[in-house]
């Protein structure tokens, strides 16, 4: 079947089986192989890219439910010379080593730290009812949903706080 | 992932009418693919209906919510009025799975989520749940993550879900719609089925069925808290978790709620434990005995046995702390 | 000319100390950075190869012999290309530098999950589903799958039998007799095993996920029966290893053998699912721990027996012990290693394999002798340190572990601790503190790289080692810009390609000193050839920022070479000092816990790790690799663990939602400190292996942490809360 996707501002038809996850749509069809795969079932965040603004699993979506839908991968944050904020500051602290994980964590920190602007609480929120701050309690609860076997975690969280403030 | 059919509803009536022709209803798809990644549901016909007009949070006139069932988990647990009025609900949801996934997963779907018993998981084994009558293998194979109440010789699965423990605290209804047109309120108590002999039958839902909203009653003045108890800090299932609303009066439990993830095929409520704490002056002496009423059936199956006390530890503690008491008072 | 060093001797030159660029040891950013955040760095299955078809393996749920694949029923589904299975097909993956094939051939099943065929179509999606209609008819085999119920085969190469244990045990003022047990682990590193196959006429060339190509191209040529040299691997960037990487795997060989068979490119990746259902696990343990002491906490005697299983057939055995054997003295020992021949999935090597579980054991036996005794752990481990290695006399290497240990304590904070376990508290949560030591042998192997230098100031380095996370091309382009007076920036390093010189690969921690060190000879190369052109002594040549210097001339590279580029290729081989000397890394871990009274809940609070390793070769990467470490540490002690199904073997928890490792929030901000060290036994440029050291023991700090907190003693990893519970206040 057919879709449209604008990805990373590029509008992108896919002539595909509806079967397609949106993550292979993007790795097998549109050669943008940044979103990884690491499970295919949505534990471990490697393929997270963002959909209309927000943080997903990209392998637990269907290509063709996304007809219209504005992707942004890790390719559309920026390119080796001309890298994102989120992603200079990675580099920067170390927060990766094999790099797998990488480009999901670095798609879900920067539409965390939109999450956290628009005040959204999270499960080691204090008080539910304020603006939470972004501590490193925050960071490493938020940023949970993408593991990272090297276990870079520490040089996440020194990444995005920095990014963050 | 076998091959399949894919429409989009333009309409309830469509995925009413869809569903009632057999094909399966997709909304954020996070369980639903995933099982159909693995085989483990194998639908002909797939229903889209995230472009369906079910994305909003609005307030009855009876002063609750009314949540469409295609609100996300995240934009429920954010709502203003969900972390003022049922704190419960937003902590539940903020404790299941993980950011990504509460962007996607709605509200609807989370009540419909299936289990995660390593058995039904893998269709190499057989599955009561998977294949009705083809045998448990749970019964007899690793079973830490299985029920210790409600379960039945067929099926000790659990329910996974978060977000339905605390709907069942706070006597939430679930608003469905059938391919007739009609409209129908099922409480989230009556929602769920136990797995007697049918585990693959497990909510009130029936072909043709869409559910179209969840809604909350009047908040009432409570201490509100949900617990959950896992194997690492974050991104995991409940092995136990205690969703409490409790209502004291001049000393006294005047009202009190409690649900509990993790025990049984669906979240679980003993009214009998609710009867013995109400009217009652708080105290863990009075909590254990609730929990030890709550847990009086309570069957372990080897090694989900500790599941037995660290619901009461748990239990007593998340009522102590909605109550107010000191430590070890 | 190619030079060559043999380890037969320490080189005491140091001569990484006298260069002048300072750039060794510098916590610089990786080189590869930009492409792996931006995604552009290419893995195993990203490379675009034309008219590439996908294969997706296929499982046996039963132990058995194959009777038939019943294949037509998967041919006739729409899109497939084949379904393949052949004898060339793997049981499992080659063990780690086996540099042959591993058991082959598919028709007697030897455990649930193993491969047995592949099935191609034209899209990944066809491939999935036909994979599920796959229902092979297997003749059931009985096979036990419990480690207790066989009797082991005893691996005498750790057998120590020295002295009278026994009657240490009897005559000890104090002992500690204990079993210990820890479960099986996956190395679940983040990107499934895959490969894409492409032949060209007789010549194959894979694009896989492996660490070490000159083995992994030996084992898929021998596994084909192809000539070494038709056969290509390119393993440019791996998304992670840990061990599941080591050796050629299902996918690899399945690949090519579907690409053979249906003239066209075929690429495979294993489902999640069967990465941890075909891939080596860990083996699970039981440990059975006796030290004797004197009255002052003097070892006398030190026991160490342990339960390890494998398939039949394998070679590789856990060394569980390989740490015991030297870390700490005792006259009276009785250490051995006996495998049970089971049909569980396949056991290699995981990270740090032996130490990973044998050292957090021997640490919390030795935290117990400790209590036993009254003393602080810290002082019972320093009076416990044999002047050489106390069963075969030869001397240590460097050993800075009491200085780790000191280290560590002062800044930990370690003597304001609670020493009574369970008496201090917080709230609902129990706070307790606990130390171990790390250590990890040391091991180098065969090297080879090449070094170009150009006239315009830059350079290249070539090898095919590879980087899987480890920073082998910061560290290799680092020692190359410090030997030739570069900017690292001015270095490109190409690597993960057997078309390049073979390197060590990466394993056992040994890539950067063996890879480091062939770089380090072959820019030696280089800088004879300068000193060649310029007529004067080594000693004499200063190599700056681009520039030559020597005696009062100094000069661009473009004048000094004398040519437009200049080539060095060097040679490291292990020698005598790797039995003149007992070699390791150590380290001391402390760490905070606090267990939550009510539910057992366990959260590691903070963590240091000092560690000694020889020269750092750059201080990030080695620091991440220590992070790394430690968080296996948690998992190891908190959340970790294979699950076996008691009826037939298999891995009932065999995805990431079942198989916890450690989330970010399991992890808290975690201190890493090095001592200055230089290990002349070792290699040239004086480093030690900092990859698998860094895990090594991490997990006994934190169940030591956990006794002290609670009082409850567990002796069976991980330490999930149920096993706690009983032990709590109510």
């Amino acid at each position: 079947m057919k879709t449209t996707l604008k990805v990373n501002g590029e509008e992108r038809e896919l002539e595909a089986d509806s079967r397609v996850s949106l993550l292979d749509a993007l790795r097998n069809h549109f050669r943008l192989t940044g979103s990884k795969k690491g499970c295919d079932h949505g534990q471990c965040g490697a393929c997270t890219v963002m959909v209309n603004g927000r943080r997903i699993n990209s392998c637990l979506t269907l290509a063709c439910m996304h007809d219209g839908d504005e992707i942004t991968t890790i390719e559309g944050l920026g390119t080796p010379g001309s890298l994102s904020p989120m992603q200079d500051a990675f580099v920067r602290h170390d927060g990766y080593q094999c790099g797998y994980c990488t480009p999901g964590q670095i798609c879900s920190a920067t539409a965390m730290l939109e999450e956290a602007k628009a005040g959204w609480p999270s499960v080691v929120t204090e008080d539910l009812e304020s603006r939470p701050d972004l501590t490193d309690e925050e960071i490493s609860e938020r940023m949970s949903g993408n593991l990272c076997r090297c276990a870079a975690y520490p040089n996440i969280v020194d990444a995005i706080r920095e990014v963050a403030e | 992932m076998r091959p399949f059919d894919y429409a989009r509803a333009e309409a309830v009536s469509d995925a009413a009418k869809g569903s009632a022709a057999g094909a399966t209803i997709i909304a954020g798809g996070t369980n639903l693919l995933d099982l159909m990644k693995l085989e483990v549901m194998a639908p002909e016909r797939l229903v889209d209906i995230n472009r369906l007009p079910l994305g909003e949070i609005e307030e009855t006139e009876e002063g609750g919510l009314k949540i469409g069932a295609l609100v996300p988990n995240a934009d429920l647990a954010a709502d203003q009025r969900v972390r003022r009025d049922y704190p419960v609900l937003s902590r539940a949801l903020l404790a299941g799975a993980s950011g990504q996934l509460r962007n996607k997963a709605t509200t609807g779907g989370n009540l419909c989520q299936r289990t995660r018993c390593y058995y039904f998981y893998d269709t190499s084994e057989p599955c009561n749940k998977r294949e009705p009558g083809s045998g448990c293998r749970a019964i007899g194979g690793f079973n830490r993550i299985h029920a210790i109440l409600g379960a039945s010789d067929a099926c000790i699965a659990t329910h996974p879900s978060d977000m339905a423990v605390a709907m069942r605290a706070l006597k939430a209804d679930v608003e469905i719609e059938s391919a007739d047109g009609s409209r129908r309120t099922v409480p989230v108590d009556d929602f769920y089925r136990l797995p007697h002999d049918t585990p693959h039958i497990e909510t009130e839902l029936e072909a043709g069925d869409v559910i179209t909203a969840v809604i909350l009653p009047a908040p009432v003045t409570s201490e509100q808290r949900y617990r959950k108890v896992r194997d690492r800090a974050s991104y995991a299932f409940a092995l136990v978790s205690v969703a409490a609303v409790v209502s004291l009066e001049e000393g006294r439990i005047a009202d009190v709620t409690l649900a509990f993830g993790g025990l049984a095929h669906c979240p679980w409520r003993d009214e009998a434990v609710e009867a013995r704490l109400k009217g009652q002056a708080p105290s863990r002496a009075l909590f254990a005995e609730a929990a030890d009423l709550l847990l009086k059936d309570a069957t372990g199956q080897g090694h989900n046995d500790f599941k037995i006390p660290l619901t009461k530890r748990t239990m007593i503690a998340v009522l102590a702390d909605a109550c107010g008491l000191e430590t070890g008072e | 000319m190619t030079k060559t060093l043999t380890m037969d001797k320490p080189d005491d030159r140091r001569r990484l100390d006298h260069m002048a660029q300072a750039v060794i040891g510098k916590p610089l950013d990786r080189p590869d950075g930009p492409l792996k955040v931006s995604g552009t760095a290419p893995y195993a299955a990203e490379y675009e190869i034309e008219n590439c078809a996908h294969g997706v393996l296929l499982r046996a749920a039963t132990m058995g012999t194959v009777k038939s694949l019943n294949r037509a029923k998967i041919e006739a589904l729409p899109g497939v290309l084949g379904v393949f299975s052949s004898d060339e097909f793997l049981r499992n993956p080659a063990q780690g530098m086996a540099g042959e094939a591993p058991v082959q051939g598919v028709g007697e099943v030897a455990y649930v999950g193993e491969v047995i065929g592949l099935v191609v179509a034209e899209t990944f999606e066809q491939a999935r589903h036909a994979s599920y209609a796959f229902a092979p008819e297997i003749e059931p085999a009985g096979h036990i799958v419990d480690p207790e119920a066989v009797e082991p085969e005893p691996q005498d190469s750790e057998a120590v039998d020295q002295g009278d244990l026994a009657g240490a045990m009897r005559d000890a003022s104090h002992s500690v007799d204990v079993v210990y047990r820890t479960e099986g682990h996956a190395a679940a590193a983040m990107e499934p095993h895959a490969s894409i196959a492409v032949w060209d006429g007789p010549k194959l060339t894979l694009y896989g996920a492996y660490q070490m190509l000159k083995f992994n191209r030996k084992e898929l040529a021998d596994s084909l029966g192809l000539d070494e040299a038709d056969v290509r691997i390119v393993s440019r960037y791996v998304g992670g290893g840990f061990g599941s990487k080591l050796g050629i795997s299902q996918e690899g060989i399945a690949a090519a053998v579907a690409a053979r068979g249906l003239g066209r490119p075929v690429s495979v990746v294993m489902t999640r699912q069967q990465v941890f259902e075909s891939i080596m696990r860990r083996t699970e343990t039981k440990q059975h721990m006796r030290l004797a002491a004197d009255a002052e906490g003097r070892l006398t005697g030190l026991g160490h027996e342990s339960l390890i299983s494998n398939l039949p057939d394998e070679e590789f055995a856990e060394p569980v012990p390989q740490s015991t054997h030297f870390l700490y003295g005792g006259e009276n020992r009785k250490i051995s290693l006996n495998v049970a021949r089971i049909h569980r999935p396949a056991a290699g090597s995981v990270r740090a394999p032996g130490e990973a579980v044998g050292m957090p054991v021997l640490e919390n036996a030795m935290d117990e002798l400790a209590h036993a005794v009254g003393i602080d752990p810290v002082e019972l481990r320093k009076k416990n340190l044999p002047e050489c290695h106390p069963e075969t006399g030869i001397p240590f290497g460097t050993r800075k572990y009491a200085e780790c240990m000191d280290e560590g304590a002062k800044r930990f904070g370690w003597a304001d601790r609670n020493r009574v376990p369970g008496g201090l508290r917080e709230g609902e949560w129990l706070i307790g503190h606990g130390m171990a030591g790390a250590s990890r042998v040391n091991m180098t192997e065969t090297a080879k790289a090449r070094v170009t230098l150009s006239a315009n100031g830059t350079a290249t380095v070539e090898t095919d080692m590879t980087d899987i996370g480890t920073g082998s091309y910061t560290v290799l382009g680092q020692v190359a810009a410090e030997m030739l007076g570069l900017d690292p920036a001015k270095v490109e390093v190409k690597l993960g390609d057997t078309d390049l010189p073979p390197g060590s690969g990466s394993g056992g921690s040994i890539g950067a000193s063996s890879c480091g060190s062939a770089v380090f000879l072959a820019c030696e190369d280089v800088r004879t050839q300068i000193c060649e052109a310029l007529g004067c002594e080594e000693a004499d040549l200063t190599l700056k920022d681009g520039e030559a210097v020597t005696g009062n001339r100094r000069m661009s590279l473009a004048d000094a070479l004398g040519a437009d580029e200049l080539t060095g290729e060097g040679e490291f081989n292990p020698g005598e000092t790797s039995e003149d000397y007992a070699q390791a890394g150590y380290g001391a871990y402390f760490c905070e816990v606090a267990v939550n009274s009510v539910t057992g809940e366990t959260r590691v609070r903070r963590m240091l790790g000092v560690y000694a390793a020889g020269r750092i070769l750059n201080e990030k990467t080695a620091r991440s690799q220590c992070l790394g470490g430690m968080t296996w540490g948690i998992g190891t002690a908190l959340t970790e663990e294979l699950v076996h199904d008691e009826r037939n073997g298999k891995i009932v928890n065999r995805d990431l939602a079942e198989y916890h490792v450690p989330v970010n929030l399991d992890v808290p901000q975690l201190n890493v400190v090095f001592l200055e060290e230089r290990e002349d036994a070792a290699c040239p440029i004086q480093s030690k292996g900092i990859g698998e050291l860094g895990f090594c023991g991490a997990a006994g700090a934190i169940t030591n942490a956990i006794y002290n907190a609670t009082g409850v003693r567990v002796r069976d990893y991980p330490v999930t809360l149920d096993k706690l519970l009983a032990g709590l206040p109510d």
